[in-house]
């Protein structure tokens, strides 16, 4: 497998977690109650830690280092799927995002545990055991919201509706997907979603809500390679305003 | 003086977790491995959660504690090589955590299927566990939020992981 591959692979998952770590921290101080307001800040710096491990191993393998790479590029330039781009909306949106979001990553990084490039396994590993948290968060709060009272259930069913479309782009082929695939790294987008599919609907089922057939939603693709909604360049311009002030200061 | 893993181990034994300063970096489990080649020491560190901003300042105070007691050839390195758990807290560091009013992790042995694991923890006030889970997040991500049904305290628990 070339390097160039595993970039791509490796540029795809840290976007995605830099870009939603930074939407899920807007819910710090505005979440509907206090514990989700903290549960949303503690995922958004997870998030946004788990995107540094990412980029330092881009950095390894010669990318600029992770300030530049998170703060520096334009919005074309990002890997990350259109799905954690969109605004964070209301609660149920965010929520139905956060939950097929996290059951994504959690296969995702139990197949890349497996991954034979040792630096890569090792990251995933770690990251296991924290995205559970996420994904069992997100299964407690589905299931007693959509089960509360006819409002809650309605929203959180409009929400999934106008989510999956664009959820089913965090599986979009990658240009080399073959030969990472091929090279046993991990066995590739079609079986994430094979299993992502399996099992939310298993939750979803619990819940109450329903999946639509699969075969009437078309996919968003794009994110992966630079197509982006106009929602993202606004969100780079706001999360490295900082860093852009001076980026020589030492934090 | 001649340098041991263990008298290093001891020394490290001074620093604390800046965020639960009761608890050595020894007792929690993050210092991985200690390795002495003649005069040099590399003690291999790994974190508790990745995107925990209090790493670094542990990664500086055990700078900080070797150089205060002239061990001043040393390589102290952060990574992945060992995976963190929450198995790793000693006994000492468990009681420490729970004098603190942190209720220790519960056992997992890597089995962690859903939040039944931290639905009743421990309170640490009056050690009931009639209690109820709030969050599973809490004020640093190593901590869930509680509340004891028993005594009616807010507590807040250690996270198994």
């Amino acid at each position: 497998m070339t390097e160039e591959a595993l970039k791509d692979l490796l540029y795809k998952i840290a976007d995605d977690l830099l870009i939603l770590g930074h939407r899920n921290s807007e819910w710090t101080g505005v979440g509907p109650l206090l514990e989700e307001d903290i549960a949303f800040s503690s995922m958004a710096q997870d998030k946004v830690g788990q995107s540094l491990a990412f980029y330092q191993l881009l950095h390894q393998l010669g990318e600029q280092d992770p300030d530049t790479v998170a703060f520096t590029r334009n919005a074309e330039q990002f890997h990350n799927s259109q799905f954690v781009e969109l605004p964070i909306g209301e609660y149920d949106f965010s929520l139905i995002r956060h939950f097929l979001f996290d059951h994504a990553d959690y296969i995702r990084f139990s197949m890349l545990a497996e991954c034979p490039i040792e630096e890569v396994a090792k990251v995933a590993r770690k990251l296991k055991g924290e995205i559970k948290y996420h994904v069992m968060h997100a299964n407690t709060w589905i299931k007693q919201l959509a089960t509360a009272n006819e409002e809650a259930h309605d929203r959180l069913q409009k929400s999934l509706e106008k989510a999956l479309p664009y959820a089913l782009g965090m599986f979009e082929p990658s240009k080399f997907e073959k030969e990472i695939v091929e090279a046993g790294v991990y066995p590739g987008e079609a079986e994430i979603e094979k299993q992502w599919k399996e099992n939310i609907a298993i939750v979803l089922e619990e819940a109450g809500l329903k999946l639509p057939d699969w075969n009437s939603i078309e996919a968003v693709y794009g994110g992966r390679y630079g197509k982006h909604t106009e929602h993202l360049q606004p969100l780079v311009e706001e999360m490295s305003e900082v860093f852009r002030v001076d980026p020589t200061a030492d934090w | 003086m001649t340098i041991t893993e263990d008298k290093i181990l001891e020394l490290l034994k001074e620093v604390k977790d800046p965020e639960i300063p009761v608890i050595s970096l020894v007792d929690l489990g993050v210092i991985t491995g200690i390795k002495i080649d003649g005069d040099h020491v590399t003690v291999n560190m790994t974190p508790t959660f990745i995107g925990c901003p209090a790493m670094d300042y542990m990664k500086n105070d055990v700078i900080e504690v070797l150089n205060k007691h002239d061990i001043t050839n040393h390589t102290v390195n952060l990574n992945l090589d060992t995976t963190w758990s929450s198995d790793m807290i000693s006994d000492e560091g468990k009681r420490a955590l729970k004098k603190f009013g942190l209720a220790p992790p519960p056992v997992h042995n890597n089995v962690i299927e859903d939040l039944d694991i931290i639905e009743h923890a421990e309170c640490p006030n009056c050690d009931s566990t009639n209690t109820t889970l709030k969050s599973p997040f809490g004020p640093t991500l190593c901590r869930s939020l509680h509340h004891c049904n028993n005594c009616g305290e807010a507590f807040e628990s250690f996270k198994p992981i």
